[in-house]
């Protein structure tokens, strides 16, 4: 009897639900712009595989984070200059990274990119979506385990940087040399 | 053998670190095991109220840094637990004033004769945060159902995760009805948000408020619903396996009515 | 983004009085500073007052949270204070009020991060544009309080009614400028322990702070639920707590109020019924 009143009485969503669905998408983000530089390791992997597949305008792709109704969804906009015929069997190494990486904020708004090769037949801007967590609690564990991968990784990722970083340097001072 | 260090910490104020402290220490203590307190909360220091020992303080923490006095006279015994004993804060200093290195010293030096020292650390994650936890091996995040609260918690998490001290997490002031009615997040949400293994569930019990006023643990009187969790909570921590209280275990009430139904 | 900065823009008005700007602090964390500066916030800006609320707990931000608003932050004060985003498009709006806006606390970066004489250079800033600036001061007496107090001229410092708060309210009112006269509000009232002596009353806590009392509110479990859907209690009409916030508002704007009511609900059906009927606010 009492549960029949309730059921009138109460909203639809338990404030409790609320609750937990709120704090998974705000943690989500938190544990995102925890790491500015995991997010910087994961765009230049995600450019890196891109790459392998068509040819990219690196100098202008973006690699941001959106909340949604209901979701967070990455955002990643790539200038796609052209088609390679044969996949690349490994990425060409990343450029130097950009002046002030900020990767958490959003982009500014920028004109639509300015190369697209003829041999793309595709007249809408040239922008790859993959949403994040389609599947709430998989996606906060899996952020949670990921976590703890990502510091690990954040070390190593950060050392690999430098070394890449030094060969950038060493290739330039090779080519000043010739 | 040096003892366990024990950090207890939260992010967040207010949702029990203090009160928490003060019980599983003296639940530890009334088990025999030989426990000290450190208040961590330069400048704002409880522990001394919430332990009821606020006026027996002759030297604190930063005295003892400083070297104006001797760790054993700044520690102080409680009366009514032996083997408890409480080392102050300094309540007109800044944090600033105890770098991590002089905090792990103290730390390590208590645990050669204690077999437990629990840390009470600010809130926060400044500095008062990172002395506190840099002489500990272990930790205990104490948190509420409440979505700021677990936020905070969530952070700390990440911070300890970072310097790989292992946590376990007490959930305080559990008020079962409102769980029960879907207007609070249960233990179970909580653990799973933070990822964490669960140490305790504390019901919201407005008798902390009282003994808080008066200055006793509320592990002091045996017959107090609490005494028994916190009992729980220092056995779970000796590593003994308990079983966690069903808060929703039907009260007087609960059970006539459910006579009344079966009849 | 747009909108929010053409939202904010509109908020701005060239010439007029600068706005006070009132830290709310407590020393203690975990008693309400949060939720107070949330619903006071939101109570001013439903009398019309252009209203911007600073979350100065960096590292460890809720008041989006306590707004509901969390998922709209895109900026946050140090983005500003470190000229990455300008002031525009930083404010958040809020959901419900044309007037009250959100500067957010940075989540992943240190309190030590805070140069204070940016943030007092930015509270100058908002009181030019802002009718109240509410600053919510993180927890404790470190660098994060001295960086939330720096730009205020005034502060309402937020205790409960437990030996442990009104010891760090203490501390933390000693702390603030000496000619600085803090209002007091008083959270998390219990009127039933204190009548049973189990709780220290509204009395025995100014007995020992001594400061202009600005309001009182219960303890309610509906707090709680206000901040799990992240809409504060000051809107809700039938609330006895919005209405201790409505006054709480009023008083702040000038209004001339009687002292608070605290005496313990009288209990039994009657008694509720006419407190719930009763003029509170």
């Amino acid at each position: 009897m009492l549960d029949f009143f309730n059921k009138f009485l109460r909203p639809a969503q338990p404030s409790g639900a609320t609750a937990k669905e709120r704090l998974r998408l705000v943690l989500l983000s938190d544990h995102l712009s925890l790491a500015p530089d995991v997010v910087e390791a994961l765009k230049a992997d995600l450019l890196g595989v891109i790459s392998r597949y068509v040819e990219i305008d690196r100098a202008h792709a973006d690699v941001t984070f959106e909340q949604r109704a209901g979701e967070l969804a990455m955002l990643a906009s790539v200038p796609i200059t052209g088609v390679r015929r044969v996949p690349y069997e490994a990425a060409p190494p990343p450029p130097p990274a950009p002046a002030s990486p900020d990767p958490v904020r959003p982009p500014a708004p920028r004109a639509p990119a300015a190369v697209v090769s003829e041999r793309v037949p595709a007249s809408e801007p040239q922008a790859l979506e993959l949403p994040m967590a389609s599947e709430p609690t998989a996606a906060v564990k899996a952020s949670n385990a990921a976590r703890r991968r990502r510091r690990r990784r954040k070390a190593n990722a950060a050392a690999k940087r430098n070394a890449q970083q030094q060969g950038a340097v060493q290739q330039m001072n090779t080519t000043a040399q010739a | 053998m040096s003892g366990r260090r024990i950090v207890i910490t939260s992010g967040k104020g207010g949702v029990g670190k203090t009160t928490t402290t003060v019980n599983v220490g003296a639940a530890l203590a009334k088990r025999g095991k030989r426990v000290v307190l450190v208040d961590a909360d330069i400048g704002l220091r409880n522990l001394d109220l919430v332990l009821g020992v606020e006026k027996r303080i002759v030297f604190d923490i930063v005295e003892v840094i400083e070297g104006r006095c001797q760790l054993r006279q700044a520690l102080i015994r409680d009366k009514r637990f032996e083997s408890l004993h409480m080392l102050p804060a300094a309540q007109t200093r800044e944090k600033e004033s105890i770098s991590e290195e002089q905090m792990k010293a103290v730390i390590v030096e208590l645990a050669e004769s204690a077999d437990f020292v629990l840390i009470d650390c600010p809130a926060g994650i400044e500095h008062g945060f990172r002395s506190a936890v840099a002489g500990a091996t272990e930790a205990i995040v104490v948190t509420t159902p409440e979505v700021s609260a677990i936020r905070d918690a969530d952070r700390v998490v990440g911070k300890l995760n970072a310097e790989r001290i292992p946590l376990r997490v007490i959930v305080n002031r559990v008020r079962p009805e409102m769980v029960k009615s879907g207007e609070m997040m249960s233990v179970e949400d909580v653990c799973e948000i933070l990822s964490a293994e669960l140490l305790g569930i504390v019901p919201d019990d407005e008798e902390v408020i009282d003994t808080t006023n008066r200055g006793e643990p509320i592990v002091l009187d045996e017959s107090k619903r609490l005494a028994t969790i916190y009992d729980k909570i220092a056995r779970r921590l000796g590593g003994d396996v308990v079983a966690f209280t069903n808060l929703e275990a039907p009260g007087l009430i609960g059970r006539l009515k459910t006579l009344w139904k079966a009849g | 983004m747009m909108e929010a900065f053409e939202e904010a823009s509109q908020a701005s008005v060239p010439v007029r009085p600068l706005g006070r700007a009132i830290v709310v602090t407590s020393g203690k964390g975990g008693v309400g500073k949060t939720t107070t500066t949330a619903n006071v916030g939101t109570a001013l800006a439903a009398r019309g007052a252009r209203v911007v609320l600073v979350d100065a707990d960096v590292g460890l931000r809720n008041l989006d949270i306590v707004l509901g608003l969390e998922s709209r932050v895109k900026f946050h004060l140090l983005d500003v204070l470190e000229e990455k985003a300008t002031l525009d498009e930083a404010l958040v709006r809020d959901k419900r009020s044309e007037t009250l806006f959100l500067l957010a606390a940075a989540q992943t970066r240190e309190k030590e991060d805070v140069d204070t004489a940016a943030m007092v250079a930015l509270v100058e800033t908002l009181r030019a544009r802002f009718d109240y600036v509410l600053i919510d001061c993180p927890a404790g007496i470190e660098m994060g309080f001295k960086n939330a107090v720096a730009g205020a001229q005034h502060a309402i410092v937020v205790c409960t009614p437990e030996v442990s708060s009104v010891r760090d309210a203490d501390r933390v009112v000693g702390l603030l400028p000496t000619d600085w006269r803090p209002e007091l509000i008083v959270n998390r009232l219990r009127p039933q322990l204190v009548k049973k002596g189990k709780m220290l009353s509204v009395d025995d806590v100014n007995a020992i702070l001594r400061l202009p009392l600005l309001g009182v509110i219960a303890d309610e479990p509906n707090v709680i639920v206000a901040t799990n859907r992240g809409e504060p209690l000051a809107l809700d009409a039938t609330s006895v707590t919005g209405a201790a916030y409505r006054t709480i508002a009023a008083k702040i704007a000038g209004e001339k109020l009687p002292a608070p009511d605290v005496r313990p609900p009288s209990t039994g059906i009657i008694g509720k019924l006419g407190s719930l009927f009763g003029k509170r606010g």
